[in-house]
């Protein structure tokens, strides 16, 4: 087995388990923990892809990606992380099970 | 003076000036809705010169910083691009103004004028992005910008509510968009590239090439809220306030959309899509019948106008299953004239409701009981662009149907046919019935003086959303150039 | 110049009504003065145009929609024929309209929703083609619906849905075999021999199909029986749109719109040879004798006008499905006499509900001492629907008899003599009430100054359309009239 097909392996299985849990979960930081989870999986996936060949040399391309990517990542964990806090400020809940019906007017 | 238009790289102009307006407006909270209205004034007169510059030349490609391709960043203004521009630039324009007077500067509602405005520029300038990203994995940064903008605007009411419609669209587009960034992650790993036509030329029909696709396509999908993943798009639509609904409604589902067709056309025609195809038309299939039932339901004009964009993705997405080999160019010009037309009426509606709630106080559809005077007026506006959305002649929604009509029948595909008349028949159905409340004849209460920004903004649009289709010759050609598209327009049938 | 005379007559309308949807309520004399303007400014230029048509002049104007697709207007003897009805029929109507809207409210919505109407009417007329006339043929749809339910009552929203669902409903199948028929055929200008002759033999299936299709989605509007439901129940809206919908608006762009497809898309010849037309003559007459009996047992006057509309309609039709030249001219010539006859009825309608609140016929018992002018008006125009001659109608069922003998279709002459009979039997006793009957209860006298039955606004379109009645029948074959142009129609299609 080569590194670059254990790194893509071991990644879709990160991103699987992330999957699962930013469905299953109902508390807002497991879902945020579970979304950063499976954001680190596919960002494996793309190191893993920047092996080409056995010339030893990793390809920089994903690896400039994967620098945007987690600069993305990280855009939104802050952002969730805000509204969850303001969401708890504001109902005492820790998930999103906020009674909708009591909304616009 | 020719050449002055043709050597400015304008496209490049309608990114970096609302984002650089979008800090400016940031710094400088006070001067934030002057900073944004001359920014909007500006982005239309730019999309106007983007467009000179490309009929008298040919499709534009600029690489960041002069990298070559496979390397670099590729930005492209083809047709497509160039007609998502315009109609953003029209829209956003007509958006900016109605803007002005639904946040007023002074009052008690200030800290929302003074947040709206860096978000909705830099949204802007995330969608312009988008449309000129040459490469997929650009096209994941600037849609993730555009989400980023959008969550924050829909959590500008600051209600608990409006928070966690916020949030749940927030986990939805993260969601939705690293799916799509691990089917980016596939076909590096196969072809190292990510540019758009590089891959279209390379790429073959491998099994591990249908996975990326399909986790792509999945993910993109969902952001653009087909059903059943339509699920957070009503709540999310509706909690914002006006303007910001009418921005998330008619441009940034189309963020998703755009993507996904340039994918579906561009990167993927070598791969066996016939399946995909037809389960993405049975969803929008279900997509319009559903979202035109529910909202035939609601109580709030606000959800009806959610519903009915729910319906109208459901449209868009019949071009997949009905672009064969002969009618490829009908379907995507229809796809391509029903985000246009959509993205103006859908604009107007959402705007019409906005200044109804502020008049009336609610936007309860029964509160329109014997509108007269100037709700009367709104009413009429709203119906003007609801055209659009039933598809009534001339409106863009109209000739999309025909269009997708005429692929099905030259196709062979006569079963979309019933669904997209029964879309049409309850679409004018719920729309009479905004209308029927509009007309009861009972005693109506006085309404406070709207404010003219609130009134003839959204006039304007949907007079244009009305009377789209007799000028979408040009923008059709304009679309037309550089399509990956070549068979006639309207197709007929063999002898 | 003469590039630019359609669309100015479209605008003549439609720039109106858009000014007049933003104008404030109290701003009568504005309004007023746009309505009236822009109806005689259209009638101005619909006369420039007409002696531009009759020197064989024809104008018209092409845009492009879409790659391969163009709105064409043009301006050919029959489009002028609908054109100088519609124009001065709605010159008429907004001068009772005005009078009959008086003080109430809504009116700026009322008004400009009219002027949307005739505009789209407008460009039925003038579509020189088949995308065309689908994109004016719906908007005529949607821009009447507002007018349907402007009283906004229940009984009215109720009606409007029935209205809607019927229009709709056919509007969806009409698109539907266009873009079909578009598919197969190409460009679907309208022209004398029609545009499909010359297909492959094996698409004949797939055009009857179409032609079906085409008919019946037609027919909606056209209120061919079992289509013709919501046209009763559009009665609930108020007499000037009655008028408008029955006279010349919504029924005659059901039958217009049959008309083009059977002679300039089809083409006479080609649908004989398919057989196409048989079926919609027995259509169209059983509709003729449908109506006429359901005629006979309505109590409320505007009922009873409906479904005498619902028979008449189908007169045009008949004649049209007969394809011979006389009755070619008898059904065309109908097209106007039934316009002028039946606007006249549904005025003297409206001016006895406005101005005596008199809604039900057998509370129309002595009414003639009340209001005499209006209701000569009222008599002139029923025995002229009879078909007494030397009066309008009396013309057209005389071509329309001579063009069934000449078609060897005997059995027309029975429709026409039973629906005479029948005409007879639901108007006569009406006009017997007027004039013989003692009234039973006292009416308001006249509160206007010299004592006239009802205002001028209301007295002078229905008196003026009477006389129509009248000249229309007795002038039948001096240059100008109706029977002169259909003739002049007749000729150009079938040849000399």
């Amino acid at each position: 087995m080569s590194p670059a097909l254990l790194y893509t392996g071991s990644g879709i299985i990160l991103f699987s388990i992330g999957l699962h849990a930013l469905l299953v979960h109902r508390h807002l930081l497991r879902k945020i923990l579970a979304a950063n989870i499976m954001g680190s999986g596919v960002f494996m996936v793309f190191i893993a892809m920047g092996v080409h060949g056995d010339s030893g040399v990793a390809d920089p391309v994903p690896q400039a990606m994967v620098l945007t990517g987690i600069v993305v990542s990280l855009c939104f964990t802050a952002v969730a992380i805000v509204l969850a806090v303001r969401l708890n400020k504001l109902t005492g809940c820790t998930t999103l099970a906020v009674d909708e019906e009591s909304s616009i007017d | 003076m020719t050449e002055l238009i043709v050597q400015q790289q304008w496209f490049l102009w309608m990114t970096l000036l609302p984002l650089g307006a979008a800090v400016a407006a940031f710094l400088a909270p006070r001067q934030a809705h002057w900073i944004g209205l001359v920014t909007a004034l500006l982005l239309p007169l730019c999309a106007l010169a983007a467009i000179a510059a490309a009929t008298l030349s040919e499709t534009q490609t600029i690489t960041a910083g002069n990298w070559p391709t496979p390397l670099g960043i590729a930005l492209r203004s083809d047709g497509l691009a160039l007609v998502m521009l315009a109609v953003t630039a029209l829209v956003g324009f007509i958006i900016s103004c109605y803007a002005l007077g639904y946040f007023p500067v002074r009052g008690h509602h200030q800290s929302r004028a003074r947040y709206f405005w860096p978000l909705w520029l830099f949204l802007w300038g995330g969608c312009n992005a988008l449309f000129i990203s040459g490469d997929l994995f650009n096209l994941y940064v600037t849609l993730e910008l555009v989400t980023l903008a959008s969550v924050a605007l829909i959590a500008l009411e600051g209600g608990k509510a409006a928070l966690a419609a916020a949030l749940r669209y927030l986990f939805i587009s993260l969601l939705g968009s690293l799916a799509y960034l691990l089917g980016v992650g596939i076909l590096y790993g196969t072809y190292a590239t990510v540019d758009i036509i590089l891959l279209g030329d390379m790429l073959a029909a491998t099994r591990l090439n249908h996975a990326a696709m399909s986790l792509m396509i999945a993910g993109l999908v969902l952001k653009s809220a087909l059903f059943p993943l339509h699920f957070w798009l009503p709540q999310a639509h509706t909690m914002a306030p006006a303007p910001v609904s009418a921005v998330l409604s008619a441009l940034v589902v189309k963020c998703a959309y755009v993507i996904l067709l340039r994918l579906w056309f561009e990167v993927f025609p070598a791969l066996d899509t016939i399946a995909i195809g037809h389960l993405l038309g049975l969803l929008g299939s279900i997509a319009i019948i559903w979202g035109s039932l529910m909202a035939l339901r609601q109580e709030r004009l606000k959800l009806l106008i959610a519903y009915s964009t729910v319906a109208q993705i459901g449209y868009l997405f019949l071009v997949f299953p009905l672009a064969h080999t002969e009618t490829m160019a009908s379907a995507w010009i229809g796809g391509v004239l029903l985000m246009m037309a959509h993205a103006c009426g859908k604009a107007a509606m959402f705007m019409v409701a906005g200044t109804i709630h502020h008049t009336a106080g609610s936007d309860r559809i029964s509160r329109l009981a014997g509108a007269g005077g100037p709700i009367g007026v709104l009413v009429v506006v709203f119906t003007l662009a609801a055209g659009t959305i039933i598809g009534l002649p001339p409106s863009g929604g109209f000739f999309a149907k025909w269009l997708f009509i005429n692929a099905a029948l030259v196709s062979g595909q006569w079963w979309y046919l019933p669904i997209i008349l029964s879309g049409t028949l309850l679409a004018a159905a719920y729309i009479a019935r905004v209308l029927g409340w509009a007309f009861l004849d009972v005693k109506r209460s006085s309404y406070p003086v709207i404010p003219w920004m609130m009134k003839w903004p959204p006039l304007v649009l949907s007079i244009i959303a009305l009377l789209f289709g007799l000028i979408a010759y040009e923008p059709v050609q304009l679309a037309l150039s550089g399509a990956p598209v070549s068979s006639p327009v309207l197709v007929e049938f063999g002898p | 110049m003469s590039d630019l005379i359609l669309p100015a007559i479209l605008l003549s309308s439609l720039l109106p009504g858009l000014i007049i949807f933003t104008l404030p309520e109290e701003s009568v004399r504005l309004r007023t003065t746009l309505n009236l303007g822009g109806a005689v400014v259209k009638l101005l230029l619909v006369a420039l145009l007409f002696f531009h048509v009759a020197k064989r002049e024809y104008t018209e104007l092409r845009l492009p929609l879409l790659p391969d697709m163009e709105l064409v207007l043009r301006a050919d003897a029959l489009s002028l024929l609908f054109l100088i009805l519609s124009a001065f029929l709605w010159f008429l109507t907004t001068i009772y309209a005005i009078g009959y809207l008086e003080d109430s409210p809504n009116r700026s919505r009322f008004f400009g929703f009219f002027s949307l109407c005739v505009s789209a009417t407008t460009g039925i007329a003038l579509a020189g083609d088949m995308v065309t006339f689908v994109i004016f043929y719906e908007a005529l749809t949607i821009s009447t619906y507002p007018l349907v339910i402007h009283r906004g009552t229940p009984a009215a929203l109720h009606a409007g849905r029935i209205y809607l669902a019927y229009t709709l409903g056919g509007g969806v199948v009409l698109f539907i075999a266009t873009v079909w028929l578009r598919a197969i055929a190409g460009p679907l200008d309208f022209s004398p021999d029609g545009v499909v002759a010359s297909l492959d033999p094996a698409l004949h299936g797939s055009l009857t199909i179409i032609f079906a299709l085409l008919i019946l989605s037609l027919g909606v509007k056209a209120a061919l029986v079992p289509l013709h439901i919501w046209l009763p129940s559009a009665m609930i809206a108020p007499a000037p749109v009655s008028a408008l919908l029955h006279a010349v608006a919504v029924v005659k762009a059901g039958a217009f719109g049959i008309i083009r497809v059977i002679h300039d898309i089809f083409g006479i010849g080609f649908s004989a040879e398919l057989n196409l037309l048989f079926p919609l003559a027995l259509m169209a007459a059983f509709t003729i004798i449908y109506g006429s009996i359901r005629a006979l047992s309505q109590n409320d006057l505007k009922r009873r006008l409906a479904f005498s509309t619902v028979s008449q309609v189908s007169y045009i039709l008949l004649g049209v499905a007969m394809a011979t030249p006389l009755a070619t001219i008898g059904g065309l010539v109908h097209l106007v006499h039934q316009g002028v006859m039946k606007i006249t009825l549904f005025f003297c309608a409206g001016n006895l509900a406005e101005t005596l609140g008199i809604h039900k016929i057998d509370e129309m018992d002595g009414v003639g001492r009340r209001m005499p002018w209006t209701m000569a008006a009222f008599t002139v125009a029923a025995l002229g629907m009879i078909g007494l001659p030397p009066l309008a109608g009396f013309i057209s069922k005389w071509y329309l008899g001579l063009g069934g003998l000449a078609a060897g279709q005997p059995w027309v002459i029975i429709v026409l003599i039973g629906s005479t009979l029948l005409n007879a039997s639901y108007f006569l006793p009406v006009l017997h009430r007027i004039w013989f009957v003692p009234s039973r209860q006292d009416w308001p006298s006249s509160t206007l100054r010299d004592g006239r039955e009802t205002t001028w606004a209301l007295l002078i379109p229905p008196l003026i359309t009477a006389m129509l009645v009248v000249m229309l029948g007795v002038l039948a074959h001096s240059v100008g009239s109706a029977l002169y142009w259909v003739e002049l129609i007749a000729t150009r299609e079938y040849g000399p």
